[in-house]
């Protein structure tokens, strides 16, 4: 063992309790200077309360927080911050309207702020650590991997010496993933020392270091090797039992045609082309996987799709009924299930109750007379919360409360509950815990198997390969190639991906 | 013609005056809609402290000074509380507007205690017209002007500046980077109040140096449709401000020149303007966040998600 001196960051025995919940029950972690720590669990293992015992938004109840061998109780974030302590949430904190520079110095500059000077040294920063960005441009004209990279700058101007980075790759694309994680690297040798919280275990084992896995509050591996171990490994220490490994389910003999778009045109939210004539089909009792690097046309793809972007020219057709102009709730009666991208704020809507949220597709049947019969409304939810193992408190408190797999179960149940014809998930994995995806994957193949079309977007790779049984790629608005998920290689794809032509 | 530019100059000052602090209100993400009542606060503050003490400035200050403290009853209610802010803002002006009416009861018809003199810049006084219109008002409207500049300035180029726009976009952001949100607003808040109560004061204490109940006459509220017409810029609402001044200066000498307008339809071209720079915005901005403050209108509490 290294002894504690020398670690950037040492928490021993953190105790955690909230009403009802002991998030943290003796938890440990040990951070190296200079290294890349990943910081595995599920959701609900205590990662996310440890974290911010860290950066300051916590007090322990118990245990014990060193920073460079010093002991130190923080009262908030900025005590942390003072200390070295960065934290770039999953959400980000940034000012949509400002320029990367003014969101990378608010709260951290002099009382006079000088454009020109202060464009020119975030940029110098950024240069130095390889995050390439334009300090003048405003936040919302950037990607999501480039939001990321402000959130880090930021931590960096602060002189945060620890860097904690909650879920960073769950926004990013595999190519930007990589990208974070030289970048990563850059700022470890540079003497700075990594958290790194995420649920792919690739990434893990990818770029870290050293790994420690919490589960139920508790540290149940810590500092390993990851060089010494493997992803097998690193899911079972989650999950605590053999690890879940999703095998390829058969495939099925496919139906008619359930959803067929053609020669799909549609503009970006800044009034840009960005489908150029896309066409597909999908037929009864397939999953067709949409590959591609985000931003190229996916998400607009399938808000078309659902009713929520108008198609500029081309059309699509649910069950042979052409739906191409009509409203979303025409499209849900012709049997379209819709599961966004953006599961809150488009899917629930965070204030309404969990009951609320259940009927929102089907309240209108759901009447006694002109007024909602809530004794229906209760039982349908339930109905809901039952088949589909969701884990709720009280069905009239908000739906926001809920964790990022149980919100995405009602949701895909939601849209199950209609019996639909055809599903369209966009993301439905994307940040949820190992058991989370398998329980969604699972209802994804079972609606196949029921004789339902599948169109999934995703941007995990491994899950595309898992699920589909036909692998499109989309690139720059328009499907460039076709694949056989048993027999295609993942390079073939990446190259398609990446707009190269190839040929299977 | 010299007489209608120069009440053009000097209403647009008083619009001015009320927009730039609704304008910093705003830019924290509180709409006060309460300009109208804090402006007849201020503006019976002013005579009535001048009729006390004779002396202009105590009174001007005075102004200030009580209007920023009604003006954060909104402040209490709205960011302390997190209440409606339209209802709070409204509520303001019915209670400003009332509450004035009562306090100058003994004041109505009286002569002023005092008036602020307007400046004499000497020799620049003096040269035709350019002297009158810019060189021989009342010392409010070279304030006003000064304020615009301070206020220009401390948006863009300073840090209190970058986190005030910020707490109006994303206050959580602002909150994360070890601001108080809350300090935030109700300085802006009590901002938005003084000058609203500088304004106010200047009504009574050198544009029309008299209390009469209803003076203010909906002024309060073209300030408001002036910070949207000015894009909730100050420069922008400079240049409003003057247009609207103009417009008002217009109404009341109409009937001197003779023209046979109706002044209601005069009142109205503020608001319709204002209607049409909304138009001309939103088409604009289609495909970008709205000049407008993201959150405004928002409370903001820290444990929401």
């Amino acid at each position: 063992m290294t002894p504690a001196s020398t670690a950037a960051v040492d928490l021993v025995n953190i105790w955690k309790r909230f009403p009802g919940v002991i998030a943290n029950a003796g938890a440990s972690l040990q951070i190296k200077t200079g290294s890349i720590h990943a910081v595995l669990g599920e959701n609900g293992a205590g990662k996310s309360t440890l974290m911010n015992v860290l950066s300051g938004v916590y007090r322990p109840d118990e245990g014990q927080v060193l920073i460079d061998g010093e002991a130190h109780q923080f009262r908030s974030p900025s005590d942390a911050l003072n200390a070295g302590i960065g934290m770039v949430h999953q959400e980000f904190r940034l000012v949509p309207s400002f320029t990367v520079a003014e969101n990378v110095v608010l709260g951290a500059s002099d009382r006079l702020v000088r454009r020109t000077a202060v464009e020119k040294e975030v940029g110098e920063l950024a240069e130095r650590f390889g995050l390439a960005t334009d300090p003048s441009r405003p936040i919302w004209q950037l990607s999501m991997g480039e939001r990321q990279r402000v959130e880090i700058l930021k931590a960096l101007w602060r002189n945060a010496r620890i860097l904690i980075l909650d879920e960073p790759t769950a926004v990013l694309t595999p190519s930007e993933a990589d990208e974070l994680g030289r970048v990563l690297r850059t700022m470890a040798d540079d003497g700075r020392s990594i958290i790194f919280i995420s649920h792919k275990l690739h990434e893990v084992t990818g770029f870290c270091d050293e790994a420690t896995v919490l589960r139920g509050g508790k540290t149940v591996a810590a500092s390993l090797q990851v060089a010494d171990t493997n992803a097998h490994e690193l899911a079972g220490l989650m999950v605590g039992s053999s690890p879940i490994i999703s095998e390829r389910p058969p495939a099925r003999q496919a139906g008619e045609i359930l959803l067929e778009i053609k020669n799909l045109e549609a503009q970006s939210d800044r009034s840009l082309p960005v489908l150029h004539g896309l066409s597909l089909q999908v037929r009864s009792g397939e999953i067709v996987g949409i590959a591609g690097v985000s931003g190229n046309g996916q998400r607009e793809m399938a808000q078309v799709v659902a009713g929520l972007r108008p198609a500029t020219a081309g059309s699509v057709s649910i069950a042979g009924q052409e739906v191409t102009a009509t409203p979303p709730a025409a499209r849900f009666k012709a049997g379209l299930g819709y599961v966004p991208e953006d599961r809150l704020g488009v899917g629930l809507a965070p204030r309404l109750t969990v009951t609320e949220n259940a009927i929102l597709r089907n309240y209108r049947s759901l009447r006694k007379g002109p007024f909602l019969d809530s004794d229906q409304a209760d039982e349908h939810c339930q109905d809901l919360v039952e088949r589909f193992g969701v884990k709720t408190g009280p069905m009239h408190e908000p739906i926001a409360g809920l964790s990022g797999g149980n919100l995405q179960r009602l949701l895909v149940g939601r849209e199950l509950s209609g019996g639909p014809k055809v599903l369209v998930a966009a993301q439905p994995t994307r940040g949820l815990d190992v058991k989370g995806v398998k329980a969604i994957q699972d209802l994804l193949i079972a609606e196949r198997d029921a004789g339902v079309a599948v169109l999934l977007v995703s941007e995990d790779l491994d899950e595309l390969f898992t699920l589909s049984d036909r692998l499109l790629v989309i690139h720059d608005g328009q499907i460039v190639g076709e694949f056989n998920p048993e027999t295609a290689q993942r390079h073939q794809v990446g190259a398609a991906m990446a707009g190269e032509v190839v040929t299977q | 013609m010299i007489g209608l530019l120069s009440a053009t100059v000097s209403f647009g000052a008083l619009l001015y005056l009320a927009a730039l602090g609704e304008l910093i209100t705003e830019k924290s993400g509180i709409l006060n809609l309460g300009v109208e009542g804090m402006m007849a606060i201020g503006a019976v503050t002013g005579f009535m402290v001048a009729l006390e003490t004779n002396n202009p400035w105590i009174a001007f200050l005075a102004a200030i000074v009580a209007t920023a403290v009604f003006a954060l009853l909104h402040g209490l209610f709205t960011v302390v509380l997190g209440a409606e802010q339209v209802v709070s803002g409204l509520s303001l002006t019915i209670l400003g507007v009332g509450l004035a009416a009562f306090l100058g009861k003994g004041a109505v018809g009286r002569p002023p205690g005092a008036v602020l003199a307007p400046v004499d810049w000497g020799p620049l006084s003096d040269i035709p017209w350019v002297g009158t219109i810019f060189f021989s008002q009342s010392p409010v409207v070279y304030f006003a002007v000064l304020a615009g500049i301070a206020v220009s300035l401390l948006l863009t180029h300073t840090s209190v500046g970058l986190a005030l726009r910020g707490a109006g976009e994303s206050a959580s952001t602002v909150d994360a980077a070890g601001y108080s949100v809350t300090a935030i607003r109700l300085a802006a808040v009590a901002f938005g109040g003084a000058m609203a109560g500088a304004s106010g004061a200047y009504l009574t204490l050198s544009l029309t140096p008299q209390w009469a109940e209803g003076l203010t006459a909906g002024r309060g509220w073209i300030a408001v449709a002036l910070v949207i017409f000015g894009a909730w810029r100050p420069g922008r609402a400079a240049v409003g401000a003057i247009l609207f001044g103009g417009l008002l200066a217009l109404k009341t000498r109409l009937q001197t020149f003779g023209v046979d307008l109706s002044p209601i339809l005069l009142s109205m071209l503020p608001y319709l303007l204002t209607i049409a720079v909304l138009i001309v915005i939103s088409i604009r901005a289609r495909n970008r966040p709205s000049a407008a403050p993201a959150a405004l209108g928002q409370a903001y509490r820290r444990e929401e998600r």
